[in-house]
């Protein structure tokens, strides 16, 4: 023992030097000498702790050295990085639409349970007129669509205009934490993504039928547009995310390992919920600034068209944005 | 008194073959360092509010949106940039000694970072955490639903210090070696089988609890005196385990 201490000490405090250095420097600019000096006092510390284990019950020194390989284990085999840094424009144009193709069979899921929803909502309130007030949140369900659209001709927009910027933070981090909520209820195995997805869509039928039904299909349009071709979307996407985790959880036909699956899909992960805020930044502005104004403040074929323009644009980006790069 | 909570290891292999473990945070630690992060967020909130006094001054719209929004991000982005820059720490965690690392004892990537805290609100269903915190006590590794989607535990951090070279050097004298013949005939009674159980009661003898662990090693002291006896002098102050310890040492290291 007081061999094997005398020698094996000089090892331990060299690594312990070492590691010091790597914990107040992650990134040292070590050679190739260093580097694999460092090494070679890992694998030494390593081989002096098999030998503790098997000679000695002492548990201070098992301890130390245990602590020592776990520091230096952890230094060794760190992980690539998963993308440079400072790359956002090339990360939002080029990686975010890569994710969400990657996985577009969540992307169709999460289209088809929205669209169920969309007709369950439709359908409900088609069958019982009644159901409206349940069905409908935010006050939708207290008046007719003539009746608002009345008021916003001749309110002018004057209800909001004291209120923009509070209202567009609103609806952007409001809108933001919805989403996340969405993807990250992929963990109750899709059970919480899928009633958000099915909830969302049944809103989202239950107007359209009330609307159309009060011969205000226009002014539905000119409201929803501006910001739903992208809000909706980006919710979509969300939902798809979410599903992506399911898939992971679950495995289907996938024989690695759990954490391994997860592992793997996790850059995807926060690629498209970073880029669903983005969405729902931009869907913020535009529902707080444009969608909230209506005839004879702006023209309802403006607004329309120029939600067309929108959802033509991001399905575009989301189709092509990126196919030309490698995967950053 | 029977602690409610029993200490949990991760236990890691090393590609070279090497089996260590890293001590789990506990709940108690975790939750204090919970406590002390919605400290620093709910300071962070009154520092926005008065940020947004001052452009109130100028417009009372921009004040409430620059409001919700900073209150948004900081609420959102605290733990995700102080995990990254510090590490997979908080200043909760600092304070705590615990760290965030990934499921194989390496240090977190940012996706991990981000995942595992995208799900925090999922973890704090349906109040005070309740699902996160069953979760982690449900769990091997201790694991809230957003360690488990990110593939991420709380480990410890408090450093051992070096141990006490002096007394390993001086301090563990064995005083039956001071009689090699009765030593050497130790060597030659005992059964390699009773050589590998007291040697297997060593190394284990942390996992065991303390009446099986004082029983055990009474059993083999008894079985090792019979075999031999050495004076008096030699082991009166020595415990059972001590015995054992100074036994095995014999058996394995005089050869």
């Amino acid at each position: 023992m007081h061999r094997f201490l005398e020698s094996a000490r000089p090892v331990w405090k060299e690594l312990e030097r070492g590691l010091d250095h790597l914990e107040n420097d992650p990134d040292p600019q070590w050679d190739l000498a260093r580097t694999e000096a460092f090494y070679r006092l890992y694998q030494q510390t390593s081989a002096h702790l098999a030998e503790v284990r098997h000679l000695t019950a002492e548990r201070e020194l098992r301890g130390y050295l245990e602590q020592l390989v776990a520091r230096s284990y952890s230094r060794i085999y760190v992980r690539g990085t998963e993308r440079s840094r400072g790359r956002w424009w090339q990360w939002f144009t080029a990686a975010f639409p890569a994710a969400v193709r990657r996985h577009a069979r969540a992307l169709a899921l999460s289209v088809g349970l929205f669209l169920v929803g969309c007709a369950f909502g439709a359908v409900a309130l088609k069958i019982d007129p009644s159901a409206k007030a349940a069905l409908l949140p935010f006050g939708h369900g207290q008046k007719t669509p003539t009746e608002r659209v009345k008021r916003e001709m001749t309110d002018k927009g004057k209800n909001i205009s004291q209120a923009r910027g509070r209202f567009s933070a609103q609806l952007m981090t409001h809108n933001t934490r919805v989403a996340f909520f969405t993807l990250g209820l992929g963990m109750t195995f899709g059970l919480g993504t899928i009633v958000l997805l099915f909830y969302n869509g049944v809103i989202m039928g239950a107007i359209a039928v009330d609307y159309i039904a009060d011969g205000q299909l226009v002014f539905l349009l000119g409201w929803i547009l501006p910001h739903g071709s992208v809000e909706i979307p980006a919710i979509l996407l969300a939902g798809q995310a979410g599903l992506v985790l399911v898939h992971a959880l679950i495995g289907w036909g996938n024989r690695m390992p759990r954490r391994l699956r997860l592992r793997a899909v996790l850059p995807d992960l926060v690629t498209m919920a970073g880029g669903v805020a983005v969405l729902m930044v931009w869907a913020g502005i535009i529902e707080s600034f444009f969608s909230q104004y209506h005839e004879p403040v702006i023209p309802y074929a403006l607004k329309i068209g120029f939600g067309v323009v929108e959802m033509a644009a991001l399905t575009l980006f989301l189709t092509r944005g990126g196919a030309n790069e490698s995967t950053l | 008194m029977k602690a409610l909570y029993n200490e949990a290891q991760l236990e890691l292999r090393t590609p070279e073959g090497m089996e260590f473990t890293l001590p789990l945070a506990g709940p108690v630690s975790r939750l204090l360092a919970l406590w002390v992060d919605m400290a620093v967020v709910m300071a962070a909130g009154m520092v926005v509010q008065k940020l947004v006094a001052v452009v109130a001054a100028f417009s009372a719209d921009a004040a409430g949106g620059l409001g919700t929004l900073l209150y948004f991000v900081v609420t959102m982005l605290y733990s995700i940039l102080a995990e990254w820059l510090w590490q997979g720490q908080t200043l909760g965690k600092r304070l705590l000694g615990i760290r965030v690392m990934d499921r194989d004892g390496l240090p977190i990537h940012v996706s991990q970072i981000v995942v595992r805290n995208l799900l925090r609100p999922v973890d704090m269903l349906p109040a005070f955490y309740l699902v996160g915190g069953l979760v982690a006590l449900g769990t091997r590794h201790g694991q809230r639903v957003g360690d488990l989607a990110a593939n991420t535990v709380v480990v410890r951090t408090r450093q051992l210090e070096p141990p006490d070279w002096r007394k390993l050097l001086t301090g563990k004298f064995n005083s039956m070696l001071e009689h090699p013949h009765l030593a050497a005939r130790l060597r030659q009674r005992v059964a390699p089988e009773l050589a590998g159980v007291a040697l297997d009661a060593l190394v284990r003898r942390d996992q065991l609890d303390d009446a099986a662990r004082v029983e055990l090693f009474r059993e083999l002291a008894v079985a090792f005196k019979k075999l031999v006896e050495f004076p008096a002098e030699a082991v009166e102050a020595l415990s059972d385990e001590q015995y054992v310890r100074n036994t095995v040492e014999i058996l394995y290291r005089g050869r």
